[in-house]
């Protein structure tokens, strides 16, 4: 078949495009390298939702920021990801940093940012008791949030297939082609997918994919940041998201509740050489345990659970590139979605479905389209007595797999079920937390693998970690 | 709401012991609510021997073990409840619980946590590198091995010379896995002797103290790790980085008492064991719950987590039938050379001498141990060496303790 539109890169833009483009009446297919989607920056980053005062005015980071927020918090709610508006707050140290603010709060007004507000330290602390007593001076921004970014890709790749659009997993692009107004998109497997319009949502490898379409214009450059998740014990250290004062080289290490409810501090800001580079380093991890008591002195690093690497898929502009291609008609491009990337993903998806329709893609609206997806988090919301109802007709939600996580095994089993479908066991972990939690898999792991097995056929000895080479064991005894 | 006498967390060797204790006192109401498809906890995966010698005077391995208390829970009728979860603990003794038949609320009169320990993770360690297939903490490999028969890896590197990482280091060469090394970031190993010995020296198995692991390789599945050595602060020395290829990284490096249940009913904790604070019954500070086992204090031995568990049984018991301690208990602290002491409180009118358990900061030779309560001497102990993965277990003569008033201190002295 000839799709519509084929998006290639399951991230949170690709999922969302595809989620905005089953609105209409269209075949939609989404291409991803990986096992899963949500496999790239989607997945290792702050989970911020950005109030919006730091892009440029006038930028394309500040025309979707600030309007895309609330974008962002409605298709989180129709699509039952865990998010919360928990507010963010700048922190100054010194008469220079508060300057500083004075021109973010300026900027936030002009990027139409609403509610912010300067406080000093003390009016700061009132509503932050754990913030530096060496804070002078916040910038509040109160419609800012946190988000679970992979949780929130997962949705939209999601609620896009039960809309009627493809996906296509351990798909790694390696040509295309264009002839009689038609896509052929091929795989290092040598398969075929044919489409009339394509939207390039490949994040780290964006250029390349630009390159393989005869559009070789701009270069990823790869930025690692690294980061520490604390227990859940830590996760009310602080309410609001607490950022310093931003640099050149980026937002700098933030204190932020995740919304899972686990602490978060982090990133570093490193330009690497691919964006496979998601190693963490010794250097790296002790900026952010120095850096991070600056602002919360008494953040408790003894209580992390595990460390990460993002890797933000940047382009020298230092803006969005969302454009169609000139050189290949019906191509549009999303590169360059670093920070505030995630914020914006709902208003760059919207914006790509109008690059579409200017490069000719008719959208007559689709009377099915359904934004709901059923919560996949239901069960872990009941109180005792739902639990006790639910249980009756589904005992598999009797067995609890995960204990730190309280994970049962019919949420496993309705993740591998549901779209899109997890194949391997980082995909079990993203979807329903098992794995995630202070055991870090230790006694749960071996039982996800049997559940997987269980239900996709797929002989124990060959399940993955994440795909391709990651297998958890070598073989029968 | 159901009601029961007497409601235990945790089905393994403690909550088995402590039930068989219990009801041998004549509280017949006892349930067992245990997380697993089968009572005996992680013994159900140790399949090597050495299990017994001390409390049933035979060597047996993990299952047999197990076996032996499942058969005595058994022939009393002692209720157990598998593949169930407690979700909620409350300071006045109601449980929560769930399995596939639904949500359990049981209001009991006492509640015994033998919930046991996990291991620590990966992610608590800060190690560097990428995040592949290949990194287990060395009980979930073993429970792929031993319980699933499958085989997590050819080539291993091992951090931490704790015992189950031992005990995998032979079980992975028995299978056919070559061994590089094991590393142990401590001049001395955390592991008991025999296990040393039997388990990496009989296996021709380096072990590297003073050495962690600096980074992990491989972008999909491990590849190698880099080791190096550490200084007397234990930070990583980079230029004794020695890369070795492996495609399996197995961590022993620590137990954690599994407390969350227990904090979250706002039971007092001692920071050093990560367990409960107690008394010599095994009493939390709440009165009603009591604790044993590894959620308690992480053991070498299983015979020494019966005894325990056999103490919080009889207490949990003689609590239900109205008995309660009059004397104001006497603290317990950790003098020179010693990490810790449990019990941390000691009633002086206990029933029978009280046996303390501690362990020592470092590895000592011949050491003499003294317990004081003031300046009062209330026992001596020498032993011909004493080492931080060795409990010692010391015993106050009931008459001694009868008069003894103030804190009750265990010190250590090296002698020559």
């Amino acid at each position: 078949m000839v799709y519509d539109v084929g998006i290639i890169g399951a991230g949170v833009v690709g999922g969302m495009t595809a989620r905005e483009l089953t609105r209409y009446r269209l075949s939609v297919c989404l291409l991803e390298r990986e096992n899963d989607v949500a496999c790239g920056a989607s997945k290792a980053n702050s989970g911020i939702v950005h109030g919006g005062f730091d892009p440029e005015p006038g930028s394309c980071k500040a025309q979707l920021n600030a309007p895309g927020v609330p974008l962002l918090f409605e298709a989180a709610r129709q699509l039952h990801v865990p998010y919360r508006k928990n507010g963010s707050m700048v922190c100054a140290f010194s008469a220079q940093e508060e300057a500083v603010l004075d021109e973010l709060f300026e900027r936030g007004k002009q990027n139409g940012v609403p509610d912010l507000e300067l406080l000093s330290g003390d009016e700061a602390r009132a509503l932050e008791p754990n913030l530096s007593p060496a804070v002078t001076r916040v910038l509040r921004a109160p419609s800012a949030g946190i988000v679970c970014p992979y949780a929130l890709t997962i949705a939209a790749v999601g609620n896009a297939m039960d809309n009627g659009a493809a996906l296509k997993t351990n798909f790694e692009v390696t040509a295309i082609e264009k002839a009689d107004d038609c896509f052929t998109v091929t795989s290092s497997d040598g398969e075929t997918v044919r489409c009339r319009y394509l939207v390039n949502c490949a994040g780290g490898y964006a250029d390349r994919i630009a390159a393989l379409a005869g559009d070789d214009f701009f270069r990823v450059i790869p930025r690692a940041g690294e980061y520490l998740l604390l227990d859940k014990a830590e996760g009310a250290r602080v309410s609001h998201t607490i950022f310093q004062v931003p640099t050149s080289a980026g937002k700098g290490v933030l204190v932020s509740p995740t919304a899972d409810g686990n602490l978060l501090v982090g990133p570093t800001a490193t330009e690497v050489e691919t964006p496979d580079a998601k190693q963490t380093t010794p250097d790296g991890l002790r900026a952010v345990m120095q850096l991070a008591p600056k602002s919360v002195p008494s953040v408790a690093l003894r209580q992390v659970i595990t460390s990460f690497t993002g890797v933000r898929a940047s382009t020298a502009g230092g803006d969005f590139l969302l454009q169609a291609s000139e050189k290949a008609p019906g191509l549009v491009h999303a590169a360059g979605i670093d920070s505030p990337g995630l914020s914006c993903c709902v208003s760059i998806a919207r914006r790509l479905v109008e690059l579409l329709q200017g490069a000719g893609l008719v959208c007559a609206d689709n009377p099915d389209f359904n934004g709901e997806r059923p919560d996949t988090h239901a069960f872990r919301k009941m109180d005792d007595d739902a639990r006790d109802a639910w249980i009756q007709s589904h005992p598999d939600y009797g067995r609890i797999v995960c204990r730190c996580e309280t994970v049962s095994e019919g949420e496993i089993r309705a993740a591998i079920r549901q779209n899109p479908p997890a194949r391997d066991v980082d995909a079990v972990k993203r979807r329903t937390r098992s794995g995630m939690g202070r055991c870090q898999g230790g006694f749960c792991g071996p039982y996800v693998m049997q559940l997987i097995s269980e239900e996709t056929g797929i002989p124990l000895a060959e399940i993955t970690k994440n795909g391709k080479d990651s297998r958890m064991v070598v073989g029968r005894l | 709401m159901t009601e029961h006498e007497i409601v235990i967390i945790g089905g393994g060797p403690a909550g088995m012991a402590a039930a068989v204790a219990a009801y041998d006192r004549g509280v017949k109401d006892v349930v067992l609510l245990d997380r697993e498809a089968a009572p005996g906890g992680i013994l159900r995966q140790c399949i090597h021997n050495g299990f017994g010698l001390h409390k049933l005077g035979r060597e047996l391995t993990g299952p047999e073990y197990a076996d032996v208390y499942r058969r005595q829970v058994e022939e009393r009728g002692i209720r157990v409840y598998s593949e169930t979860m407690v979700t909620k603990l409350t300071p006045d003794r109601v449980v929560v619980a769930q399995n596939r038949s639904g949500v359990l609320r049981i209001q009991a009169k006492a509640v015994i946590l033998a919930m046991g320990c996990r291991e620590r993770s990966r992610g608590a360690l800060n190690i560097c590198g990428t995040r592949p297939a290949g990194v287990y903490s060395a009980g979930t490999a073993q429970k792929l091995m031993n319980c699933e028969g499958y085989l997590v890896g050819r080539r291993v590197v091992i951090l931490g010379s704790g015992d189950i990482g031992l005990i995998m280091a032979r079980r992975m060469s028995l299978e056919g896995a070559k061994v590089e090394a094991v590393c142990e970031l401590m001049p001395y190993s955390g592991g008991l002797t025999r296990n040393i010995v039997q388990c990496l020296e009989d296996f021709g198995i380096p072990l590297y103290l003073n050495t962690t692991v600096a980074e992990i390789h491989g972008a999909r599945r491990v590849e190698g790790v880099t080791v190096a050595q550490v200084d007397e602060n234990r930070n990583i020395r980079p230029e004794t980085g020695r890369y070795i290829p492996c495609d399996t990284l197995l961590l022993s490096v620590g137990l954690i008492p599994e407390n969350e249940l227990t904090r979250d009913a706002g039971i007092p904790m001692d920071p050093v064991t990560g367990g409960a604070l107690v008394d010599e019954m095994r009493q939390t500070a709440v009165p009603g719950i009591f604790a044993c086992g590894n959620v308690l204090q992480v053991h070498d031995l299983v015979d020494y987590v019966s005894d325990e568990a056999e103490l919080a049984g009889q207490g949990a018991a003689a609590y239900v039938q109205g008995m309660r301690r009059e004397s104001q208990p006497l603290q317990t602290a950790a003098g020179e050379g010693v990490r810790y002491v449990l019990p941390q409180r000691v009633h002086p009118d206990a029933d029978g001498d009280v046996s303390l358990f501690l362990r020592v900061k470092a590895p000592y030779g011949r050491v003499r141990f003294t317990v004081r309560a003031g300046d009062e001497v209330l026992a001596t102990a020498v032993r011909l060496r004493a080492a931080p993965g060795e409990m010692e277990k010391l015993t106050v003569k009931h008459d001694k303790l009868a008069q003894a008033a103030g804190e009750i201190t265990v010190s250590l002295e090296e002698l020559q």
